[in-house]
């Protein structure tokens, strides 16, 4: 278990040695305050609903731009050899990484407190769909990273995974807006596979078992996968 | 301490590794050696865990590489070919990383990174990112993190590669003081370190095994002729060949002069003969000049050829 917290925390630092950590932070704080405050003024309504009706796109790229380099990077420079060869597990292995990029999302939203600070002072907030709202991106957060983590271990060119890992987490945020496209008969088995639609009721205050259920199982189905891609490796 | 019984791999339908099986013991330094892509890497990549064979088995003291891969994996410390570190991280960080991964504890940790920074020259360069170091330091790297939690048995990948020569006598130095307690396994493609620093010897062609013996007894097997070398000054041809065929252990003789009228003479003998003393009476008794005098027992070189290459 040891391993797993050394691992976690040498992914964690080697994200802010390089800049992709800061990169990855602005970009999202800037497309998610320029979002949110633009239309903020106009509704004059003191609550958060804009920002997390946002983070499942939002999400959709930046996760995956954050775990694109963790398998990736390793299986190109050789340094998977060096990591497999030390006392681990493959599953101490997935898992730290997967705790790295978890941790990191987490940082990456500790800025984002501000605005219901800010919002707090401006009119009566209610708290409950805030704290549901957070609750629901760490969840999506968990989903979306182990998603990328499966990209990321599929292939050595980081490019190839971010799109990979994109391309699912867009196709599962998106899919219950894909509805009237498809037969009848789909839609509620299809509707329940969104990602987007579990985080609503999540981000509503309202904490489902159904929905941290669907988030814990993707999580769970990412990591599998990873696993299973790694002992192909080998 | 390690037993490897039938070993093969197979990517896809290329066979790999054929059929291996060697033992080593403790405190033995194990030299594989062996053409390109004729499967040394990959058997110690099965031997370090990070390959799982197609069939047959590993085992390292009482652990099976099936069942217990992670105990095995620390019996072992292992540098992979050509040091693939992180590249973005510090020397220092690095060494620290890999002393956590290993589980050394506080105080531990520490004088085994000053001792492996000292072992491997690493003092200079501990602050600075792996990626910017030259090939030669990253070797050092890899080496003292190989080491780091002074492991029973060491493997090592080609830990020469891309040094200059005098760190190639510096990392010679290394393997063989370590190899005075520990075991050690490595694989090299330059038969000169094979030989200076192995106790044993396999060499594998094309995933099988050709030659499984001390070092000292895989020089002297090497069957064929043995051959001595003149520069004569002042000689010609033909009285040369005439004195020469006169002794009758030569089996072959190759002459030829260069600009400056000296005269180079291959004589192959038999084996078993030394024909030294009687060649030099021979000149002796002549007016020629003897400028060079040398004898050449067959080196590991030529078993190698000789095993390797197909004929």
């Amino acid at each position: 278990m040891k391993q797993v917290f050394h691992i976690l925390g040498k992914e964690f630092r080697t994200y802010f040695v390089s800049p992709i950590a800061y990169i990855v932070i602005s970009i999202f704080l800037l497309i998610t305050g320029w979002f949110f405050f633009m239309t903020f003024f106009l509704f004059d309504q003191a609550d958060l609903r804009n920002f997390f009706g946002l983070l499942p796109i939002i999400f959709s790229f930046v996760i995956p731009a954050i775990t694109m380099r963790l398998f990736s990077e390793e299986l190109n420079v050789g340094s998977y050899e060096i990591l497999l060869t030390m006392p681990v597990t493959f599953r101490q292995v997935v898992l730290g990484k997967f705790l790295a990029s978890l941790v990191f999302v987490g940082a990456m939203l500790v800025p984002t407190l501000a605005y219901p600070v800010s919002v707090s002072f401006l009119g009566e907030l209610d708290w409950g769909p805030v704290i549901g709202g957070y609750i629901g991106a760490m969840l999506l957060g968990a989903a979306f990273s182990a998603i990328g983590l499966f990209a990321s271990s599929l292939t050595r060119n980081q490019i190839i995974a971010f799109i990979t890992g994109m391309a699912i987490c867009f196709s599962l945020t998106l899919i219950d807006k894909m509805l009237f496209f498809l037969p009848q008969l789909l839609l509620g088995f299809l509707q329940y596979l969104g990602a987007d639609f579990h985080f609503r009721t999540i981000s509503k205050g309202i904490l489902d078992s159904r929905d941290v259920l669907y988030f814990l199982s993707v999580s769970f189905i990412g990591l599998y996968g990873t696993h299973l891609s790694l002992q192909e490796k080998s | 301490m390690i037993q490897v019984r039938d070993l093969t791999k197979y990517y896809g339908d290329l066979c790999a590794v054929d059929h291996i099986t060697f033992d080593l013991s403790q405190g033995e330094i194990l030299g594989l050696l062996g053409p390109n892509g004729a499967g040394k890497t990959t058997t110690l990549r099965m031997l370090t865990a990070f390959l799982r064979p197609t069939s047959g088995t590993i085992r390292v003291k009482d652990y099976s590489i099936d069942e217990h891969p992670v105990e095995i994996k620390k019996l072992l410390g292992y540098l992979p070919e050509a040091a693939p570190l992180y590249h973005d991280m510090l020397v220092y960080d690095y060494l620290d990383y890999v002393a956590n991964m290993r589980e050394l504890d506080r105080n531990r940790k520490l004088s085994r990174i000053r001792d492996m920074a000292d072992l491997c020259g690493l003092n200079d360069v501990m602050h600075k990112p792996i990626g910017e170091l030259s090939k030669g330091y990253r070797q050092r790297v890899g080496l003292a993190h190989a080491m780091m939690s002074d492991p029973e048995i060491l493997v090592l990948d080609e830990p020469t590669l891309g040094l200059d020569p005098n760190q190639i006598v510096e990392i010679r130095d290394i393997i063989k003081e370590i190899g005075k307690e520990k075991t050690i396994i490595l694989s090299t493609h330059i038969l000169s370190e094979a030989e200076a620093t192995c106790d044993r010897i396999v060499i594998i062609h094309r995933g099988k095994i050709v030659a499984d013996s001390s070092t000292e007894s895989l020089k002297h097997s090497a069957s064929g002729e043995c051959f001595i070398t003149i520069s004569l000054k002042n000689a010609r041809v033909k009285s040369v060949k005439k004195e020469l065929d006169s002794i009758r252990a030569i089996t072959g003789i190759a002459l030829h002069d260069d600009e400056e009228g000296v005269l180079h003479v291959r004589l192959a003998c038999r084996p078993s003969a030394d024909l030294r003393e009687e060649i030099y009476q021979t000149i002796k008794g002549t007016d020629w000049v003897l400028l060079e005098f040398r004898q050449e027992t067959k080196t590991l070189e030529n078993v190698f050829r000789e095993l390797t290459t197909e004929g």
